[in-house]
């Protein structure tokens, strides 16, 4: 618990100290950077000492704040979480001390990492916290550095418009959350977690506590109807924050389901069917978004709506495996799901860190402004790569490994014999949007990294691109071989799982032993075994590739034209029409509008094509709703005058009616 | 037992050009020409992999890696395929490695396609993932069918499960998850009626476009590889029927090689038969198929317990 | 006979299928007709015990009008007509697929939860005659054109007719043509309205029949 402290310790001197060397640039380009690595150094060990014993350790300090105490606790689920933010947020931080060199002539980057320090210390408060108000005070935080994160460019409107968005979205949720603790803290009689295991889930309070934790939580992670801010806010981030923000941020409002559903015990089996159908929705919406944009860091902000639907996917498993008393299932899906969180953190700030990289070399974020940067970014590229074929879960990479469990924890509910069907449809479905989302994600990544970084450079943008520097290559490099280990060592990735789910899954689990998880290891040791002979194949097939073509005479030539003589890098395929075939398919749920100026007689001067997807929550669902309570709440403008007086006596009045009120 | 578990692998990398020279043949047969020898294609992928090869100065790594990529990725999902009931490798869930594998391949000839730059090259990888996104679900919905139909997920339980009796009780399920998987089948290696692997215009082409600047011997790769994929989705068919008759050894064996002579027929009469459908309409096609697997998902779940 | 007739049920949902995934009338109506036929045969596979001469008639009957009476009414008003697809209709088929997909699970669901007695050999007939009620109903909905509509009627009539065989231990003949009587009536009026919308429009398209309204 000393190292936990220390690395609270690091984190908070680092902020201050950035706050106050804000004019000493070359100071702080080390400063703000180091205390962020110093510290999750410090807090990693303990975390991976308890997943990897299985041991919990806590610190309760009292407190002066009603109903709080400074409680702490380290257990594997939450040592989980801590690794994978701690990582990321490390990573991130050394990619940032490249990336901000750009705005040091024009920003203020001791504010920067201010708030950098703090966002990573708060996330590590939310995992490890363990009173409710201690819980919401470092969730705010949270939030509001994050927000301070995400304004970075403030001077542009899209930015400020995006910062807004994400501020009343998160807002929005903490209240939910408020109401949530305090319904616990009634029944519990405290605001100690500890006190909120008592909690039957059959109860009405239950059923509104899970409810209000879906929204609540559901809006910091993304889940589809809440996710409205993810678009918005991560394009507007920088690079290395909108990293931390997808890769690890909206995974604590995952993380605060999962630690409720801890307390709630016999959970009814209509709470795992709400899971699998945010799920199902998040997961092929999320990933049809992402298809139809054009800006790579929402496309890639739509890919988290669609991964954290994988996650609720394995959640619903899980939470289904529990009420229809299959424990494979239950496993499975927990240990899936959450390892997914792992996962998607490692491939998705690989992701986010390699587009930065390749916003700092060419300025744009367009993709049908890119093009064949493989040649001049290859380590850039490279990484994307990487990261592309772990975000669509192919082997032998690491996002297989926790899709795979999903798959194999829907099977279990496919062939258990039930009196009721539900394990075998929820199995069913779980499956089938799974294989949907896979093949559009396929569909997905392939446009990106293909229209990227492949083929000629569509424009002006990429003739001065470059590589980057060494702080920005080095992250990469470490997260591209984590996607690989974390692939190949699932197996003894696995040995922690039981572990991280044990409280999830105690009441199905409960007498059976090792053999149980021993049957499921050797599945995961098979993957490991295949995974690492494809590999060898793969390597083996190229050694025999290169022995033959080293004999024979390579000649270079211009992609097969079909005989026209003055082929531009223009005619080649661009995102919108790579995309388009599917997005015509999923013309309901898209609503793409496109705009079509037709060549026009026979000497046609100009001609132009556009797309746009505009979120459909967005357009169809929260702007209506808002207008209409913002023209009902200006009726309420006219009792504000502007005369403090007036506001002064309102304040007495609001007063006295709730002395009255008590005192009745 | 043994002989079609050891036999499974060789079978396939000798026997899969083969098919290939049994559906031209079909083919020829019904436009009454003579066609090609039987061989032709062993002839083709020896040949290429003598000659020199040209690339595109736009190409990158990418484009030389990925026939080899997807060469392994398909070989590696070989060896989990059985053969009359038993394949050389096995374990519970191997049916979701074996569909990523060609995932994998996948990912890797859309990129490569890509990677010229070429528009044609794009139409057919854009095609590519419009189409195989939509007949990912089908096959993994048939064989979640025969999973539960045989009370077991790895591909040599689930096909090694099924029984003559099976047929009698659940018949009708089956077989249309054998159609569907043909579908499936059908589809992914671009045969018609989903694609024309004897066009001549590149503008209506899905999987030769997409390999339209590959020579020499990648070329032969690229060749051999999409052979060997289509003995291995073949394989599943042909499964469906062979394990259901109970035939294992050596004379599964047998069985199984007829068996997959004859689904090459079958592709050949098809292919002679009918038209190509409209782009349009191969996704309906597509999800027909996934319908059809629905279908008999619920025959099976709801009336077989 | 159990695996012949669930067979045949499942041949006439994926009749359904096709219906709501075809455009072109000509196709429409054969497979109208071949679903009809199958109907048409279903008496004969559903009663366990043998087969009278009264189930032969009324099956071999049924048959007839269903798989070649109706059709060839219905084909020669579309010569008449001068239409050849089915053009935009409200829903597009891939989505009429979904939905084919999506009342399927549905019967079944229905299906487990009222629970009837059945006297057919297979327990499936009932689904799949919701199955075809809510196809034949979702076309008459979502086509324009009148053949469509009268192909999307005898769907329906096919899925009551199937669910009536199931409930029912034996068919009373009265009763049966009767309902015959009525199919002929209704696709003869059918036919002859399609006949006079064309003359008067010159397209069978009844979305355009509203500019008929003051």
């Amino acid at each position: 618990m000393n190292l936990v402290l220390a690395a609270f310790g690091f984190l908070l001197l680092g902020a201050f100290l950035s706050l106050f060397l804000a004019k000493h640039i070359k100071i702080l380009r080390i400063a703000g950077p180091v205390s962020v690595v110093l510290g999750c150094c410090a807090g990693i060990i303990p975390a991976i000492i308890s997943i990897i014993r299985g041991i919990s350790e806590s610190l309760c300090i009292s407190w002066q704040i009603p109903f709080g105490s400074f409680s702490i606790e380290m257990d594997p689920l939450s040592a989980l979480f801590s690794i994978a933010i701690l990582f990321i947020s490390s990573l991130s931080a050394i990619f940032g001390s490249g990336y901000l060199r750009h705005y040091e002539d024009t920003k203020n980057i001791g504010i920067h990492w201010f708030f950098f320090n703090l966002l990573v210390a708060s996330m590590l408060m939310v995992v490890l916290a363990r009173n409710a108000v201690l819980f919401l005070l470092a969730w705010e935080i949270m939030s509001l550095s994050s927000f301070f994160l995400v304004v970075f460019e403030h001077e542009k409107a899209a930015v400020r418009r995006a910062g807004w968005t994400y501020f009343i979205a998160t807002h929005i949720g903490t209240a939910f959350l408020f109401v949530m603790f305090l319904l616990l803290g009634r029944k519990g009689g405290s605001l100690d977690f500890a006190s909120f295991h008592l909690v039957d889930g059959t109860g009405t309070v239950a059923c509104v506590v899970f409810l209000f934790a879906i929204i609540g939580f559901g809006t910091k992670a993304g889940f589809m109807p809440f996710h409205i801010w993810l678009p918005e806010a991560h394009p507007a981030a920088p690079s290395h924050v909108s990293a931390v923000m997808s890769g690890v941020m909206i995974k604590t409002g995952i993380y605060g389901l999962v630690r409720i559903l801890t307390f709630l015990e016999m959970p009814p089996p209509w709470w795992g069917w709400i899971l699998v159908i945010i799920g199902v929705v998040s997961g092929i919406c999320g990933v049809l978004f992402a298809l139809a944009q054009h800006d790579f860091k929402r496309l890639l902000a739509y890919h988290s709506v669609e991964n954290i639907g994988i996650i609720a996917l394995g959640l619903g498993i899980g939470l289904l495996g529990v009420s229809y008393d299959n424990p494979g299932m239950a496993f499975l899906g927990f240990a899936g799901g959450l390892l997914h969180v792992v996962n998607h953190a490692v491939f998705k700030s690989l992701l986010f860190l390699s587009a930065g990289a390749v916003l700092y070399s060419t300025g744009s974020r367009e993709i049908d402004h890119l093009g064949g940067l493989m040649k001049k970014m290859p380590y850039t590229a490279t990484a994307f790569l990487v990261g592309s074929v772990a975000i669509c879960g192919l082997p032998p990479l690491n996002g297989f490994i926790s899709e795979f469990m999903i798959y194999v924890g829907s099977f279990e509910g496919v062939l258990q014999d039930y009196m009721t069907e539900g394990p075998a449809v929820g199995g069913i479905i779980t499956v089938a949007s799974l294989a949907l989302i896979g093949g559009l994600a396929i569909a997905c990544f392939t446009k990106a990294f293909g229209i990227i970084f492949l083929g000629e450079s569509r424009s002006q943008h990429c003739d001065h691109a470059h590589e980057v520097n060494m702080a920005m290559k080095i992250p990469m490099l470490v997260l591209m071989t984590a996607c690989v280990l974390m692939g190949l060592w699932g197996s003894i990735i696995f040995d922690v799982m039981p572990g991280v789910t044990g409280l999830l899954t105690k009441t199905v689990i409960g007498g059976t032993g090792d053999d149980f998880f021993h049957s499921y290891k050797s599945i995961l040791l098979n993957v490991t075994f295949f995974a690492l002979a494809l590999i060898v194949v793969i390597v083996l097939f190229v050694y025999l590739r290169s022995r033959l073509m080293s004999r024979k005479h390579q000649a270079n030539a211009v992609t097969w034209d079909c005989g026209y003589l003055a082929p531009t890098a223009k005619m080649q395929y661009t995102a919108s029409s790579f995309a388009q075939p599917i997005t015509r398919l999923f013309q309901t749920f898209l609503r793409t509008t496109r705009r079509i100026s037709a060549p026009d007689g026979l000497f046609p001067k100009s001609a132009s094509f556009s797309s746009e997807t505009n979120d459909f929550y967005r357009e169809q669902v929260y702007k209506p709703t808002f207008n209409a309570m913002g023209s009902w709440l200006s009726k309420f403008r006219q009792i504000q005058h502007g005369r403090l007086n007036l506001y002064i006596m309102y304040v007495v009045l609001a007063l006295v009616v709730l002395f009255v009120w008590k005192l009745r | 037992m043994d002989i079609s578990r050891y036999m499974a692998v060789p079978l396939g990398l000798i026997m899969a050009p083969f098919l290939l020279g049994v559906i031209n043949r079909t083919k020829a047969f019904f436009a009454g020409r003579d066609g090609s020898p039987l061989l032709q294609a062993y002839f083709d992928i020896w040949k290429l992999l003598k000659k020199d090869a040209v690339y595109s100065r736009t190409t990158t790594w990418i484009f030389r890696m990925a026939p080899v990529i997807g060469l392994a990725a398909v070989i590696i999902a070989m060896t989990l395929v059985p053969v009359a009931g038993s394949s050389l490798f096995t374990f519970r869930g191997d049916l979701i490695f074996f569909a990523y594998c060609f995932g994998l391949m996948r990912f890797f000839t859309v990129v490569a396609a890509l990677d010229t730059g070429s528009s044609f090259e794009g139409m057919g990888a854009s095609r590519e993932v419009h189409f195989s996104t939509l007949a990912e679900p089908a096959l993994l919905l048939g064989l979640i069918a025969l999973s539960k139909l045989a009370g077991s997920f790895s591909l040599s339980g689930m096909f090694g499960g099924l029984s003559g009796s099976d047929w009698m009780g659940a018949g009708p399920a089956i077989a249309l998850v054998a159609i569907a998987i043909f579908i499936v089948f059908l589809a992914e290696n671009s045969r018609i009626p989903v694609d024309d692997p004897n066009t001549h215009l590149e503008l209506t082409m899905i999987h030769e476009v997409m390999i339209l600047d590959y020579s020499g011997p990648d070329l032969g790769i690229v060749l051999y590889a999409a052979s060997l994929k289509l003995w291995v989705l073949g394989a599943l068919i042909v499964n469906i029927f062979v394990c259901a008759a109970g035939l294992t050894g050596a004379v599964g064996l047998a069985v199984f090689a007829g068996g997959m002579f004859l689904l090459a027929v079958i592709v050949g009469i098809v292919e002679s038969m009918m038209a190509r459908l409209s782009l349009l309409k191969v996704p309906q096609f597509l999800i027909g198929a996934g319908s059809m697997a629905v279908l008999a998902l619920i025959l099976v779940l709801r009336f077989v317990k | 006979m159990t695996l012949l007739m669930d067979s045949i049920l499942v041949l006439l949902i994926i009749a359904g299928f096709l219906l709501l995934s075809s455009s072109r009338l000509s196709n429409c109506i054969k497979i109208g007709a071949f679903q009809g036929l199958m109907v048409g045969f279903l008496p004969i596979v559903a009663s366990g015990s043998g087969i009278t001469y009264r189930i032969a008639t009324i099956a071999l009957v049924i048959a007839g009008m269903k798989g070649f009476v109706f059709p060839y009414l219905l084909s020669q008003t579309l010569r008449e007509s001068n239409t050849i697809k089915e053009i935009k209709p409200y829903i597009g088929y891939t989505a009429s697929i979904f939905f084919g997909v999506l009342s399927l699970v549905a019967s079944f669901w229905l299906d487990s939860r009222l629970s009837f007695s059945v006297a057919a050999s297979s327990r499936l007939v009932i689904p799949v005659a919701f199955s075809m009620m809510m196809t034949g109903l979702f076309m008459i909905v979502a086509r324009k054109t009148a053949v469509n509509q009268v192909i999307g009627y005898l769907v329906m009539e096919n899925g009551i007719y199937s669910f009536g065989l199931a409930i029912v231990r034996d068919v009373p003949l009265l009763v049966e043509l009767g309902v015959l009587m009525d199919m002929f009536m209704a696709v003869f009026v059918m036919g002859i309205a399609i006949y006079r919308i064309n003359r008067e429009f010159d397209h069978i398209d009844s979305d355009q029949l509203n500019t008929l309204k003051g």
